[in-house]
């Protein structure tokens, strides 16, 4: 059987961002309802509305079926719901998952949220050691790995192979922050130099401090309908134009390779279905957990050849007005928000605000096709989206 | 107060991967319908899905894949080795695992480096393999 292109076919018609940073006031759950009732209201619909649910996964509240305990907070009572987990990729792949059922005709309108309140919701420690649940937990955690012990691994083999530079992983989180202080709500509010992240306390060689994300309390919401359905609403649409995903390992001793991951081929998935390519993307939000990963992305997105990714950077290609694709306008996951699935979907909440416009100095001028990257695990999962302020 | 280092756990896919260990054995297992390696230990053959495999002793000799110096220790049990570092080996046979290397020598330990597995004691007999550095580049 052929593949259904979800190209043209559906919309997201609403975004909304929670509050961001510590916000010890609010649950994760109220996090979650905080973000998609800023969604709904963008989108110009009502609670009624919505006849389908998905959201990811929490670390700091102890829900069964997260799905069913969001719906029962909001008072949804909807006919196709899940909680879905493929660690950073679960927000792009639930896009996906929302596709897949409106053109399917099993859904009309659906909210897709994620949150966390990692900030405030456990202490520091706490946070830590649930994130080490990630590693293997008969085969990597005996060895007190952590994640980024992993991502550090994959730093050095790239340094090794491509000669990157612990000065362009630094710039990433730099040219980052100067992309965050465009934004309103980025959790972090002053500036930060190459110079600062190079000195920032080690936390596992190369990587230090500053080039980890960062811990938040934040959610992220945004709504998918049909494109007919989408022509009707208040908000300008961001139309679906192509999106792929690929998974290859969870645990990094499994992975295939130490510098080829899966975004090869969700990406080549995604350009495939829009008949689009690297040369036509206006501003990439990528996922950013480490400074190396958006530099590997890149490469494997087709944004720079393999092995420059760093220099992409570094150049300046990556900022705002640099000349090439713009990543991460908002901030990322080192600037804007880390809360669990939240980071990545905060890349989808901004590649929709890109294209309908309007951003003053953050704005990417012209931008009409949006590519939106989100991983999980270690590089394991990936889905790649790409996005158009019209129909492809 | 200090905590003790992470014990092995015992399950049906490992339970003599973990008593090889006891024993000073580092075993892998071996496919009869491919002839592929594989770690980690599993019930079928994640090349061919045969499930007729065999334990086998690996030489312990490999190379150093990728490492990092872990700076900041997930786990309080492991603050006290900080700095350590934690490495991706490529086994002579071919699989690759996850270890620490241990020695003196161990902050030196770069990619390519040759090692050998050693067994260091988890308690009450357990251990878990780990590696030193075996002098020379892979």
């Amino acid at each position: 059987m052929s593949e259904t292109s979800l190209r043209n076919r559906v919309a997201i018609v609403g975004v909304g961002e929670s509050d961001i940073g510590k916000v010890p006031a609010m649950t994760g759950l109220g996090l979650n309802a905080q973000a998609a009732k800023r969604a709904l209201d963008d989108a110009g619909l009502k609670p009624s509305d919505i006849d389908g649910l998905l959201t990811a996964y929490s670390f700091t509240e102890p829900y069964f079926m997260l799905g069913s305990v969001l719906c029962e907070y909001l008072g949804l009572q909807p006919r196709f719901n899940a909680s879905l987990v493929v660690g950073g990729a679960t927000p792009a792949v639930m896009l996906k998952h929302a596709a897949e059922a409106i053109v399917a005709g099993q859904a009309e309108v659906v909210l897709v949220t994620a949150g966390e309140n990692r900030a405030t919701g456990q202490s520091r420690d706490q946070a830590v050691a649930a994130l080490t649940a990630v590693g293997h937990p008969y085969f990597e955690q005996p060895y007190g790995s952590s994640i980024p012990g992993f991502y550090a691994m994959i730093a050095r083999r790239h340094m090794l192979e491509y000669g990157t530079t612990r000065e362009q992983m630094a710039e990433v989180a730099a040219t980052t922050r100067r992309h965050a202080l465009l934004h309103p709500n980025a959790h972090m509010k002053a500036p930060l130099t190459r110079e600062q992240v190079l000195a920032a306390k080690p936390i596992a060689d190369p990587l230090g401090m500053l080039d980890c994300c960062l811990i938040s309390d934040a959610g992220g919401a945004f709504i998918v309908t049909s494109a007919e359905r989408a022509a009707d609403l208040r908000a300008k649409p961001a139309y679906l134009l192509g999106i792929g995903e690929f998974h290859t390992h969870e645990h990094i001793m499994c992975a295939p390779s130490l510098t080829e991951f899966g975004a090869t081929r969700s990406g080549a998935a995604a350009y495939r279905m829009a008949g689009l390519g690297p040369a036509d993307i206006d501003v990439a939000e990528l996922y950013d957990c480490f400074s190396i990963v958006p530099i590997i992305e890149a490469e494997e997105l087709g944004l720079c050849p393999r092995g420059e990714g760093g220099r992409y950077w570094l150049d300046g290609r990556a900022a705002i007005g640099g000349g090439a694709v713009p990543v991460n306008t908002h901030g990322g996951m080192l600037s804007h928000a880390h809360a669990g699935a939240a980071g990545g979907l905060f890349g989808i909440v901004e590649a929709v605000r890109q294209l309908r416009g309007g951003l003053g100095a953050r704005q990417v001028e012209g931008a009409e096709i949006a590519l939106v990257h989100n991983e999980g695990g270690i590089l394991s999962s990936h889905c790649t989206m790409l996005l158009g302020k019209d129909k492809a | 107060m200090t905590e003790t280092l992470p014990s092995p756990v015992v399950n049906a896919d490992s339970a003599p991967y973990w008593q090889g260990a006891r024993e000073g054995r580092l075993l892998i297992r071996r496919c009869d319908a491919c002839g592929q390696t594989h770690f980690m230990p599993r019930h079928l053959c994640p090349a061919c899905w045969s499930a007729a495999l065999r334990w086998v002793e690996a030489t312990g000799r490999g190379t150093v894949h990728s490492f990092t110096i872990i700076r900041r220790a997930p786990l309080a049990a492991f603050a006290p080795r900080v700095p350590y570092v934690v490495a991706l080996i490529d086994l002579e046979e071919g699989p690759r695992m996850m270890a620490n290397i241990l020695g003196d020598d161990a902050l030196d330990t770069a990619i390519g480096d040759a090692v050998a597995v050693c067994f260091e004691d988890r308690g009450e007999g357990a251990a878990v393999p780990q590696f030193r550095r075996a002098g020379g580049r892979g």
